[in-house]
């Protein structure tokens, strides 16, 4: 292959050429298929480790805990058992608030999820009350141009009979009535 | 740990007590097939196999797009027969999910007649029965919906 000539490119856009299907009788009067599904799926076996295990066994008795890095006092959620800033075991666990705070969003109006979620629908990053790290919810029961920096929320739960050892329990975020946050307070987790 | 008397052991736990569950990740992919592999598609659904001819007469089956020496687009779809000739085959016995039977098989590349390149399938056969140039024809499945698994497999043609 090493002589054979340079390849010539086409013109414009990259595009293949029409077929001539014509010495094929069965496919020239059908319709030519166009789109496939391919899908890929990949099956694990999972586990979250013991750290993340107490989180969801705590979050199914309607509870969020969170552990502290002993250097640095910070209280993660969900716990991974050590702490990201000093390495070291967190073996305090911390109950935590079932509110928070948002300390960002985003308005989503592209649909991710196969229609799974209306759109528009806000994506917020929210500080639960007592922990140091945001972690991400679904804003629901407020307009998406309302949702705003300081903005109180409470967790919107699942039915008690609902419940299992998933994050799934809490359906979305909702705000709770109370003032917004000063921006001064949340310096830190921006 | 004398020093950590809130420390309860947070982390500790007996193996049996950790969580452990399938997770499962699934993309939902569509794809559009080009005119070349979507004539491949359209015939599969009518029951039939074609190639593509190549810049120097040979035929390609499955086709391609473009020229292997040359890298031209290539157009001219023809026919191929649905019966050829085993070239190489390999046994499989260690059946996983997503294979094309629950039972030991053989992957093979088979010359179909009127094309010049193997394809690479499945053949629903005996070990005893599999050998280098053995005739084999294929066997389609019976709701086909114009992608690659409508061709089942390949099977002993006496």
């Amino acid at each position: 292959m090493s002589d054979s000539a340079p390849i010539e490119l086409p013109e414009g856009l990259w595009s293949q050429p029409a077929v001539d299907t014509s010495a094929v009788d069965s496919i020239t009067d059908v319709e030519s298929v166009q789109l496939i599904t391919t899908p890929a799926k990949f099956v694990y076996d999972y586990t979250p480790g013991v750290a993340r295990t107490r989180f969801l066994r705590a979050i199914e008795q309607k509870r969020l805990v969170g552990q502290r890095c002993p250097e640095t006092q910070k209280v993660y959620i969900p716990p991974a058992g050590v702490s990201p800033v000093s390495g070291l075991p967190t073996l305090e666990e911390v109950e935590l608030g079932l509110d928070g705070t948002v300390v960002s969003y985003c308005i989503v109006n592209l649909d991710f999820t196969g229609n799974a979620q209306e759109i528009p629908y806000v994506s917020a990053l929210i500080l639960v009350d007592g922990s140091d790290i945001p972690i991400y919810g679904l804003v629901r029961e407020i307009a998406p141009e309302d949702v705003h920096f300081g903005l109180r929320l409470k967790s919107v739960w699942v039915e008690p009979e609902e419940m299992t050892t998933s994050f799934e329990n809490i359906k979305w975020w909702a705000p709770n009535g109370e003032p917004d946050v000063p921006k001064s307070e949340l310096a830190d987790y921006v | 740990m004398s020093d950590q008397p809130t420390g309860q052991a947070a982390n500790q736990a007996a193996d049996d007590d950790v969580l452990r569950a399938p997770l499962l990740l699934e993309y939902p992919f569509r794809r559009t097939t080009g005119p070349v592999i979507g004539a491949y598609f359209t015939a599969l659904r009518e029951g039939h196999l074609v190639g593509i001819l190549d810049d120097s007469g040979r035929v390609i089956c499955p086709p391609v797009e473009y020229d292997p020496q040359s890298g031209k687009s290539l157009t001219k779809i023809v026919p191929v027969s649905s019966e050829g000739e085993v070239v190489h085959w390999t046994w499989n016995s260690m059946i996983r999910e997503g294979q094309p039977f629950d039972h030991p098989f053989a992957w093979a590349l088979i010359k179909l007649d009127g094309a010049d390149t193997p394809i690479y399938h499945a053949v629903d056969a005996s070990h005893e029965q599999m050998s280098a140039g053995m005739r084999v024809r294929a066997r389609f499945a019976l709701e086909r919906r114009g992608e690659v698994s409508d061709l089942e497999c390949f099977e002993p043609a006496n």
